[in-house]
């Protein structure tokens, strides 16, 4: 099932794999939003899903926020908003799914795409190309507060966070493994990249693990973040919030 | 009791003399007015600024000035009411800031050091140390909001504050808290100027990198009594840069 060809949903087993198709950015506007949404409710709703993958088509896992698009409406401002509560509420999403999730990052992942691949349970990373880049700080743009909070749960040590947002570091996957930001490098192509997610993802399927109870924990080992977007996604109805 | 001067784009604050530089009301305020100063000048020179704190002498900072304060609980706590303000200064300050950690800093001059972005010590000499629990004085909350914000791994914070651990360079670059280690005071001094250099290079927005290190430590800027802004402040922002 394609998505206006923005993400495409296939079943491998039990794992559910949602890839950001085609060879662009992937830019994070509200449509891609959306799609995406619509999919990891999909796989919400499956009986049986094991586990959630995320991957990319392309030389980009995901650039961030759709910035072009933002500038070209009326207010820009709104349109920056709006791509900020959607992306909220499908971190809800992820946080509150019934299965494990991982990101796997086949290409760049910058600003927002970073974010989102940080708000799975893991992370597998290309060694080959690609890199995590927070770049808010050299696009002049600010951090808001769900974001920091999602960034500070997930690279929880000082100093890696430091060199990440505050100094816009552009880190390899041996990088960010050796800084505990990512779980895995993958060597070899996208196609290696995500074998090695399915790989991965399928071994969280076999623990057989009761869905709910994987998201309780998970809300629970997380709870400031949880906090700040419960209320975006997840179980609470979707809400349109400016 | 300090200077300050401009070197291109990089401000080096001097902790001038060969004594203890102990925090005293006067020194504090002393640096506090040059702190200003790097604040009103980096309004009117643009992008791309960086400030570097370094001391002369044996001593970066032994502390509050504990001798004048003797036993009185009132002058003691009034020095450490006095030392919350420059620690908001400076995780307030629109650039990136480094303390070329040259000699001892010791307490309230350890907790200097830490507030300042990043640290580069020497590693012939000098030794990083929290005495409060060697003195038995408790640690005042902010220090300890610091603290956790900036030493994030559990026994590094551990060692350094329930055990007064005495770190030299070395060891202190291995837990996270140096991030470079120089042969003597001359070298640390230049090794901080020049990453000041390189981070003044990448031409950032004072404000927007302000904005983005009080995202990455919300609970320090709380302690201290800096106000984040809001979201809906930060999308304003957003709108205002195009």
């Amino acid at each position: 099932m394609a998505t206006k060809d923005l993400c495409s949903v296939e079943k491998r087993g039990r794992v559910h794999l949602i890839t950001l198709t085609g060879a662009g950015e992937h830019r994070l506007n509200p449509t891609l939003l959306s799609a995406i949404r619509s999919a990891v409710a999909a796989v919400r709703a499956s009986p049986d899903a094991g586990a959630l993958f995320l991957a990319a088509e392309g030389k980009f896992f995901c650039n961030g926020y759709d910035l072009a698009w933002a500038r070209a409406g009326a207010s820009p401002a709104d349109r920056i908003a709006a791509m900020r509560a959607a992306l909220r509420g499908l971190v809800a999403d992820l946080l509150a799914l019934p299965a494990p999730t991982v990101a796997a990052v086949t290409g760049h992942a910058a600003a927002a795409g970073c974010g989102l691949a940080l708000a799975h349970d893991a992370v597998v990373m290309r060694a080959s190309r690609g890199f995590l880049y927070m770049g808010e700080v050299d696009a002049r743009i600010k951090i808001v507060d769900f974001f920091g909070e999602l960034i500070r749960q997930k690279v929880p040590d000082a100093v890696a966070r430091r060199d990440l947002v505050m100094k816009g570091e552009k880190m390899t996957a041996a990088e960010a493994v050796r800084r505990g930001i990512v779980d895995k490098a993958v060597d070899g192509g996208v196609g290696d990249v995500v074998d090695a997610a399915v790989a991965m993802a399928e071994g969280l399927a076999a623990r057989g693990w009761n869905g709910e109870t994987v998201a309780e924990i998970r809300k629970a080992a997380w709870p400031d973040l949880w906090r700040k977007v419960k209320d975006h996604g997840g179980e609470a109805p979707a809400r349109p919030r400016l | 009791m300090c200077t300050l001067e401009q070197r291109g784009r990089v401000f080096v604050l001097t902790l001038t003399g060969d004594d203890e530089h102990r925090l005293s009301h006067a020194l504090i305020a002393s640096i506090r007015s040059s702190v200003a100063s790097v604040a009103a000048a980096a309004a009117s020179a643009g992008p791309g600024t960086a400030l570097v704190t370094v001391g002369e002498g044996r001593f970066f900072s032994n502390g509050l000035d504990n001798i004048w304060a003797g036993t009185s609980r009132e002058r003691l706590q009034g020095l450490v009411d006095a030392l919350s303000p420059l620690a908001a200064d400076l995780f307030a300050l629109p650039m990136p800031t480094i303390a070329a950690i040259t000699g001892h800093a010791a307490a309230g001059g350890f907790l200097l050091a830490l507030c300042h972005d990043y640290r580069i010590m020497r590693g012939d000499r000098g030794v990083l140390y929290m005495s409060e629990v060697d003195i038995g004085l408790p640690l005042p909350p902010y220090f300890v909001s610091v603290l956790r914000s900036k030493i994030t791994a559990a026994n590094a914070l551990r060692d350094v504050t329930l055990r007064g651990r005495k770190l030299k360079a070395a060891e202190a670059k291995e837990m996270g808290i140096v991030d470079a280690v120089c042969p003597g005071p001359a070298e640390t001094a230049a090794e901080a100027i020049k990453l000041a250099e390189q981070l003044a290079a990448r031409k950032w927005d004072g404000n927007v990198y302000a904005s983005i290190r009080m995202s990455i430590f919300p609970e320090a800027c709380r302690s201290i009594g800096i106000v984040e802004e809001s979201d809906e402040e930060k999308r304003k922002h957003f709108a205002s840069r195009l």
